[in-house]
């Protein structure tokens, strides 16, 4: 078996034997088998770096085998610098959110552990996956166990944020699919990526897929307008599919535009791009300012995503490569941060079963070592130079620049606006003198939470102090990637 | 070919017709309460039947008898060995909901399925109208009595009445159509009808209203909008046993018969059924999606889903023939029987966590008997779960490779009222993907309305996991089964 047919696997094999021999009477047994079934998974993401050839442009690791032979899908696998780092930041964020877990969830725990592991993954297989369908099948595979995620552990309101999520996002993929039967039609009869960014097309046929993969993605990611589903289901999700949402799940859908829309459908990207630049500058400025009116912490952070997610598609779209790496980086970067915040929620509200800003004040005197690692994910959610959020942000900002001036000065300006939301609600729930009983009755964090956040804290540091080793993966891929996507595909 | 009056064609039937009647006699001094002799000796008949059945189908071979009335080919085989696999799940899953509810005082219950079994061999291995016809009726005659099968019980006797009445008027339709047919063409025969029509010197204004009753007829048995109308009624009504049986099983015979008749029979006036079919489509699709959104009867939300379900079948018979032209009628018909197929499997498990729900007493039918089942029975909510997501299509279950193929089929045509429906039909299972969400919400995230645990027999447990598990290995592996269709169809097409 493949490296990468292992990284998918080895999660999704262990969740389901965690889900079918876990009972809750042994819930402690269960929760050891589940960290060490996500460290395993993520052991055996590592070789994936270690053996990755930078100089390399292909896909490596590459596994190819006929999987439906009727309609010619194949299991094809493989990573380059694009899907790499997500591959090692989904395993990585499991690790921490099986953490995060540990003693908040009482009830069935089998069941969400196994959960999280079999989406993780699946969500490995959809950055690996080469094959247009197996794409899909992995894409839309993580709905299932997002939608009991949610609605099994989630908060009040869980049912509708629920079918919320599922709905909306399979409103987006349906499209996409008959976009890809189309391709599969249209390719005389292939599913294969490689196949379909070499195929011609015309300009009507790339204007209706650009739209058809932008209906699944842009839900995904999510862009505005169609971001409504994130604050309402992320407010009621429980910490950690909170976690998965934001640091992973939103990246499925940034993916999809590097890997469908910019190869496959230059020529309509191309023209296109200015809607995407529109939307993200929207996303960025204006999703900014609805945040910063936020009562509820964890709206307030989904917002923030939404947000981040604008730097992301705008840098996608400027066709540059340092819009490009940069985007990519920011999806990294913004995996690690938002992860860190929804945690950093979480463990407040397993203690005061509140998010809202105004139940909360003065929590630095009561968990003064929860509050610096607070005070660091909030410094890397505005994007301090020296943390994780600044690198990807900033190389956006600078194709911005270059691309057009104004564009420059507005993502610019949403730094400011990120640096106030971010900062206003640390003033509020972690400075000032204590508000109430419950806050004066807090303890800090014990040694588990410690732990996890600090796992967090490390990526965020480590990759604002010294990128390169995120940055030199992606080099090669980005520059064909720029040159696929500048390559006129209309027939002559 | 015409004198061939070789049994082999018809040893399956044969052997379960004379077991059928063995059984009904031996039944008469079995007197332990719930049958055990009579249970035993079905599911002996079947299994060897359903053996017997794979052994020709795999052979390959296609065999015509008695004057070319019957023909036993891959297809025919495989849809017999199928069916008679589902109604043995259907055996196993029935009894202790029979057993509770006195229904098994004579064997009847045994021995009408079998008959109704019989009939559904009859109907995929008929090769003339009137041969079909009689398996048709044989399948409903044993269906309307197995419906009333609890006399004492208003609603599973008015249902009886319902499916009696309409059932009747279906099948006059189906008849009336068919002795149009005959007239205009001479024949009974499905190849020389199949002739005579292509030379084109057959009057088609007499064709065309023929068929027109013969799609009318196939839409009543497949329950098809608008001619629907009994299926919620019924499936709501029956004993649950039944509508398992009911449910299962026949659906593909239906898909037998329609294969026989439009295809075999009168493909060369496709252009006329495929415009009817894809009307029936746009209609069925839409009926049974809304309507399963309002319903709080399990039994009866399923059953509009039935109908929904029916009219992605239809889809993948509606892309055969594209400007006369044959060429993607292999793959369109195979995705049809792959649908098809994949169906029954999904319907078997969803009623057959249903009947296990159901107690002495508690019939389990609304939707909200089901809250909580997933901390009163993990097991049995999981393999409900993942029934109802393929019954929704989502990835990684065989309900979505059967979506898949019926669109892809669709979309092949190539013609842009097709990509339309290809677009209304996903929209379409949107909205399905609602109503079975709702109750996997019901199952997973309310809280149960009891305590108490789920039992069931450990042959139950282990056919429904066996179930369960199915739906979701075919779902990553779909290309065994697909290939199966595609060879069976290309076969029956080419004979």
């Amino acid at each position: 078996m493949g490296m990468l047919s292992q990284a998918i696997w080895t999660p999704i094999v262990l969740g389901v034997l965690i889900l079918a021999f876990g009972r809750d009477d042994k819930a402690g047994l269960v929760r050891w088998a589940a960290l060490f079934s996500a460290l395993l998974s993520f052991l055996v993401c590592l070789p994936l770096y270690t053996h990755f050839d930078n100089s390399s442009a292909s896909m490596q690791f590459v596994e190819n085998m006929p999987w439906v032979l009727r309609f010619n899908m194949a299991y094809h696998l493989g990573v380059d610098g694009i899907s790499l780092w997500l591959v090692l930041l989904t395993s990585f964020i499991t690790v921490v959110v099986i953490i995060s877990a540990w003693e908040v969830i009482t009830e069935r725990v089998n069941q969400y552990m196994g959960a999280f592991l079999i989406l993780s993954g699946v969500m490995i297989g959809v950055f690996c996956a080469l094959d247009g369908m197996l794409f899909y099948v992995f894409f839309e595979a993580t709905l299932i166990p997002m939608y009991l995620i949610i609605g099994i552990w989630g908060g009040p309101n869980k049912i509708y944020a629920a079918f919320k999520f599922f709905l909306y996002t399979l409103m987006g993929s349906l499209l996409m699919l008959v976009a890809l039967i189309y391709l599969y039609i249209q390719s005389g009869g292939s599913f294969d990526l490689v196949v379909w960014q070499a195929l011609p097309l015309s300009a009507r046929a790339q204007t209706l897929l650009f739209f058809a993969f932008f209906a699944a993605f842009a839900v995904k990611v999510p862009m505005w307008p169609v971001h409504t589903w994130l604050p309402d289901v992320h407010v009621e999700a429980p910490t950690g599919g909170s976690a998965v949402l934001a640091a992973v799940m939103l990246k499925l859908g940034a993916y999809g535009f590097l890997r469908f829309s910019l190869p496959i459908t230059p020529d309509a990207s191309q023209q296109w791009a200015w809607l995407l630049i529109a939307l993200s500058v929207v996303a960025v400025v204006y999703v900014g300012l609805v945040a910063m009116v936020q009562q509820d912490m964890k709206k307030l952070v989904a917002y923030s995503s939404v947000a981040h997610m604008g730097f992301v598609t705008m840098g996608f779209f400027m066709f540059s490569p340092l819009g490009i790496s940069g985007g990519i980086v920011q999806m990294i970067a913004h995996g690690f941060v938002s992860a860190a915040m929804f945690l950093c929620i979480g463990v407040l509200y397993d203690r005061v079963h509140s998010r809202e800003i105004t139940s909360y004040g003065g929590v630095v005197n009561t968990m003064p070592k929860f509050t610096a690692f607070a005070l660091l994910f909030a410094m890397a959610n505005c994007g301090l130079p020296g943390t994780a959020g600044f690198v990807g942000e900033w190389m956006v900002i600078l194709a911005a620049v270059k691309f057009n001036f104004w564009l420059g000065m507005a993502a610019a300006s949403a730094l400011i606006f990120g640096a106030a939301y971010t900062l206003w609600m640390v003033k509020r729930v972690y400075f000032g003198p204590v508000v109430n009983d419950e806050v004066k009755q807090l303890t800090d964090i014990n040694a588990r939470e410690f732990f996890m956040l600090s796992l967090l804290a490390v990526a965020v540091m480590v990759m604002g102090l010294y990128p390169k080793p995120f940055t030199d993966v992606m080099n090669t891929s980005v520059d064909q990637l720029i040159q696929q996507a500048s390559v006129s595909k209309l027939p002559l | 070919m015409i004198d061939n009056f070789s049994w082999v064609a018809v040893y399956p039937e044969i052997v379960l017709l004379i077991m059928a009647c063995l059984i009904a006699m031996v039944d008469l001094w079995v007197t332990t309460p719930r049958r055990n002799l009579t249970y035993g000796l079905s599911m002996l008949t079947l299994a060897s039947v359903a053996i017997i059945q794979a052994l020709y189908a795999s052979s390959g071979t296609t065999l015509y008898s008695f004057g070319n009335m019957v023909v036993s080919d891959a297809m025919g085989n495989w849809l017999k060995c199928f069916a008679t696999l589902a109604v043995m799940v259907t055996f196993v899953y029935g009894r202790p909901y029979v057993a509770d509810r006195q229904m098994l005082k004579g064997g009847e219950w045994y021995t009408l399925t079998l008959f109704a079994l019989l009939g559904m061999f009859v109907m995929i291995s008929g090769n003339n109208f009137l041969v079909i016809y009689l398996g048709l009726e044989l399948l409903t005659l044993s269906s309307y009595a197995l419906v009333a099968l609890r006399r004492d019980n208003g609603n599973a006797t008015e249902a009886a009445m319902k499916y009696f009445v309409l059932g009747a008027l279906a099948s006059g339709f189906l008849l009336y159509g068919l002795s149009m047919l005959y007239g205009a063409t001479g024949s009974l025969d499905l190849s020389t009808v199949f002739m005579a029509v292509a030379t084109g010197h057959v009057k088609h204004q007499v064709l065309v209203l023929g068929v027109v009753f013969v799609v009318c007829g196939i839409a009543f048995k497949l329950g098809a909008a608008p001619f629907h109308m009994w299926v919620p009624d019924v499936y709501q009504g029956a004993p649950t046993a039944i509508t398992l049986l009911i449910g299962g099983a026949p659906k593909l015979a239906a898909f037998a018969m329609m294969m026989r008749l439009l295809v075999d029979g009168l493909l060369p006036l496709a252009i006329d059924w495929q415009q009817m079919l894809m009307v029936l489509a746009v209609v069925t699709l839409l009926m049974g999606n809304l309507s399963a959104i309002a319903q709080t009867n399990l039994k009866r939300m399923l059953a509009f889903s039935t109908i929904a379900q029916m009219g992605f079948v239809l889809i993948g018979m509606l892309s055969g023939v594209v400007n006369g032209n044959t060429l993607s009628a292999a793959n369109a018909y195979s995705s049809a029987m792959f649908y098809m197929i994949s169906y029954v499997l999904t319907t078997l498990g969803v009623f057959g966590v249903i009947l296990l729900l159901a107690r002495e007493g508690f019939e389990s039918e609304e939707i909200a008997d089901l809250a909580g089942l997933n901390s009163r029975s993990p097991l049995f909510a999981g393999v409900m779960a993942v029934c109802l997501f393929s019954l929704a299509g989502v990835p990684q279950l065989v309900g979505f490779f059967a979506k898949l193929s019926v669109i892809q089929a669709l979309v092949a045509t190539g013609q842009p009222a097709a990509v339309g429906l290809a677009i209304f039909a996903v929209a379409m299972s949107l909205v399905g993907a609602f109503y079975y969400l709702r109750v996997i919400k019901v199952m997973y995230f309310d809280p149960p309305l009891t305590a108490a645990t789920v039992s069931a027999g450990a042959d139950v447990r282990f056919v429904l996991a066996l179930n369960g598990g199915l739906v979701l290995l075919l779902g990553l592996l779909p290309g065994g089964l697909m290939a199966l269709c595609a060879n069976a169809v290309v076969q029956a097409l080419g004979s």
